[in-house]
């Protein structure tokens, strides 16, 4: 078969098109989203009537792939790194009932926050649960791994999580495919209680995933993603783990002089590891995120072997790995010819001109500046985070999708006054719900702004779950209809929008308002594909 | 063979279309490619970039170490300045001179002009006017692209079969009016070299 030129994300959707995928289950985030988005375009989605709509979050993705499973198709369901959060009471639960039908769970992680609040690292997710997980070093490694991964998520009956990072992800090479694969008929279980997890039950489970855990090694020890590359110098022996192992390489285009045992299967491979750490003096880890292996090779009181990598400054502590700091952690520094240059600034993402949300923050900082200068604003997760930034300075936090609503009234309830939320529609669906029913039962004084641009913006304008919802799910969680406001964000409606927020501050209760505009992005290129068709 | 390019620009500029072009050129002539991109919040209005790697041999790293960075591919002069450290010695930097100014901080004309005249090999060309003469402002990715023909490695009439293919749905006018600016690109360049 060719080659074809694809995204670390685009080559996990073809491996799972190609091995037999009957739905995918996902929530836009960065850098997963391309995973979802390429299984939606591509032609066989439509043909073989692949699930692939946007859930409302990673928790309701999570939960239609296990109903997937339970019918014995496969299912794959992505997120970013803190999307496994809002997904963990299933994904951890899915490891105690077990997988009938495949399930491979994507977990995108972000080292050095390009997109994101903070830097967790999956595998902790993956060894929490007990199953056992992947990382791929290149796109070709994450194709053949979702490929085969179906079928062994199957052998064992559970599920596996793929970890990837940001540079594989958002990165492009060459890939070649395997044969297609037909999907999964539906069929069930043999234990009719498999997924009933009562305390009983899951105590039985328990032990039977325990039970697995030797299986689980003996797959990684035999696993072509694991290997072992012998080295003349024993002086040190290095583990590189996913795209760390690029890095390394990329110091050593001749091969490397050390012995280096190449992980892309976990648990970790304990013959290997043996032969590792018996034959070299020390160990230097290479892991991209967290010191996840470097922990547990090290023990707590450092009391065994030599153990170099993140914790002792050998690599950084923080931040995505990258050739330069590899090079320096093997002593091969590359060298800078030339200097940084001292007239670069910083350039930092603003949002676009013309954008709804700068209509929305500009009314909001000039009312509450001149009007409430006591006021808190707390934002949420999305293009209009940016409001942190020049011109506006607006928001005062940004913690986690849906705490923009429940942050306010925590403040309320202890008796501050104003204490105002900016949340857009599509994170209002995802997590803020709930937090306003909470504001709804106990009155909370709060006024939340939803900034409706009908879309999810950051990440490239996917479908948001709340269009032409927003209103009646207010009305319905039961916020009095007289205070859901709806205005226009546009500069001639600036006293209408002033009078409006000033009205619903001075309210003592549940006030929404909703500022809707179109995103000028997604409705450009909605434009763009109405003239094509 | 192998090259090693950055390139930059400020979101929304369309650096990926350059990349997209000697992608399909360096597929073309069977090298192997890896290509790290920038996604999501750190686009809009920030500094992006793109590490292209071509080789003849299997690639190891998406990214591109400190000083070795043979080409240099800007939309934008301070952005073009931002990847210095990871240019080679013998390294070529190719960029537009026309200033995207969205901070207040923006580098004085002057200071731009200094810090430029640093760099022993280097192209600056105002790509937007000479891509009004080609036709059109929208082909100003395609007159930088030109520029750099001369440090590519990859042949000229390869980069015109790309730029051939990527445009050709969009009819024969646009596909000439590329190939043109990639022409006029590429004059620039040649010029500079004698």
């Amino acid at each position: 078969m060719s080659k074809k030129l694809l995204l670390g994300d685009e080559a996990i959707a073809q491996a799972a098109l190609d091995a037999g995928l009957s739905g995918v289950y996902a929530y836009p985030g960065t850098p997963s989203t391309e995973i979802t988005e390429y299984i939606q375009g591509a032609p066989i989605t439509a043909e073989k009537n692949i699930h692939s709509r946007w859930c409302t979050n990673e928790k309701t993705a999570m939960e239609a792939a296990l109903g997937m499973s339970f019918v014995g198709k496969r299912a794959l369901v992505c997120m970013k790194h803190v999307g496994m959060n809002v997904a963990a009471d299933c994904f951890v639960n899915s490891a105690m009932t077990g997988a009938n039908g495949g399930i491979i769970v994507v977990a995108a992680d972000d080292p050095s926050m390009h997109s994101s609040q903070n830097e967790q690292d999956s595998r902790f997710y993956g060894d929490f649960a007990m199953i056992p997980f992947f990382e791929p070093s290149n796109q070709q490694e994450a194709y053949d791994m979702v490929y085969q991964g179906f079928e062994f998520s199957e052998k064992i009956g559970e599920p596996i999580l793929l970890r990837i990072v940001t540079r594989l992800a958002h990165s492009r090479s060459g890939v070649e495919g395997k044969a297609q694969k037909p999907q999964n008929e539906i069929s069930f279980s043999k234990d009719p209680r498999q997924f009933v997890l009562l305390p009983a039950i899951a105590r039985q489970h328990n032990r039977e995933l325990i039970a697995k855990e030797n299986e689980f090694l003996k797959a990684s020890e035999e696993s072509p993603f694991n290997k072992y590359i012998d080295g003349p110098n024993k002086k040190m022996g290095i583990i590189a783990c996913g795209i760390g192992f690029n890095y390394l390489m990329e110091s050593y285009p001749e091969g490397c002089e050390y012995p280096v045992l190449k992980i892309g299967q976990y648990p970790l491979p304990k013959k290997q590891l043996a032969k590792l750490v018996e034959e070299c003096e020390s160990i230097l880890v290479i892991e991209d995120g967290q010191p996840f292996v470097e922990k547990q090779l090290k023990g707590y009181l450092a009391l065994g072997i030599t153990v170099k990598g993140r914790l002792d400054g050998t690599l950084p502590r923080d931040g995505e790995l990258n050739p330069d700091s590899v090079a320096r952690a093997v002593g091969r520094e590359n060298k800078q010819e030339f200097p940084a240059s001292p007239i670069v600034e910083v350039r930092p993402p603003a949002l676009c001109q013309g954008c709804g949300h700068r209509d929305m923050y500009t009314v909001l900082t000039e009312t509450l500046k001149a009007e409430y200068p006591l006021h808190k604003v707390f934002s949420d997760i999305g293009c209009y985070t940016l409001g942190a930034g020049a011109p506006f300075y607006a928001i005062n936090s940004c913690v986690d999708m849906g705490a923009s609503i429940t942050m306010p009234k925590g403040a309320a309830d202890g008796g501050f006054f104003p204490a105002v939320a900016v949340i857009g529609d599509s994170t209002f669906t995802h997590s803020g719900m709930t937090g306003l029913l909470d504001c709804v039962n106990s009155n909370a004084n709060v006024t939340i702004i939803i900034s409706d641009n009908e879309t999810t913006a950051m990440t490239g304008g996917q479908d948001s779950a709340g269009t032409g919802k927003i209103e009646a799910i207010c009305a319905g969680i039961g916020v009095d209809k007289a205070h859901i406001r709806v205005v226009v964000p546009l500069k001639k409606n600036y006293e209408e929008m002033a009078q409006i927020l000033r009205e619903e501050i001075e309210y003592k209760g549940v006030s929404v308002i909703i500022p809707r505009r179109d995103c000028i992005q997604t409705l450009a290129r909605k434009k763009k594909q109405q003239a094509k068709s | 063979m192998k090259k090693d390019i950055i390139l930059s620009g400020v979101g929304g500029q369309g650096i990926l279309s350059i990349a997209t072009v000697i992608g399909k050129a360096a597929l073309k002539k069977g090298l192997y490619m890896k290509q790290a991109e920038v996604h999501g919040m750190s686009q809009r209005g920030g500094d992006v970039q793109s590490n292209l790697r071509i080789s003849d041999k299997p690639i190891a790293s998406d990214l591109i170490a400190t000083g070795k960075c043979d080409l240099i591919i800007s939309l934008e002069p301070m952005e073009s300045l931002r990847y210095l450290p990871y240019l080679n010695k013998e390294g070529w930097l190719v960029t537009n001179s026309t200033p995207f100014i969205n901070i207040d901080n923006y580098p004085s004309e002057e200071d731009l002009k200094k810090e430029l005249d640093k760099v022993p090999h280097k192209v600056v060309i105002n790509v937007d006017d000479i891509a009004k003469e080609a036709g059109s402002a929208r082909v100003a990715n395609i007159v930088l692209l030109g520029a750099t023909i001369p440090f590519l490695g990859i042949d000229y009439e390869t980069m015109r079969q790309s730029v051939r293919e990527i445009f050709e749905r969009k009819g024969e006018a646009i596909v000439e009016m590329n190939l043109k600016a990639l022409a006029a690109g590429k004059e620039i360049a040649d010029k500079h070299l004698q």
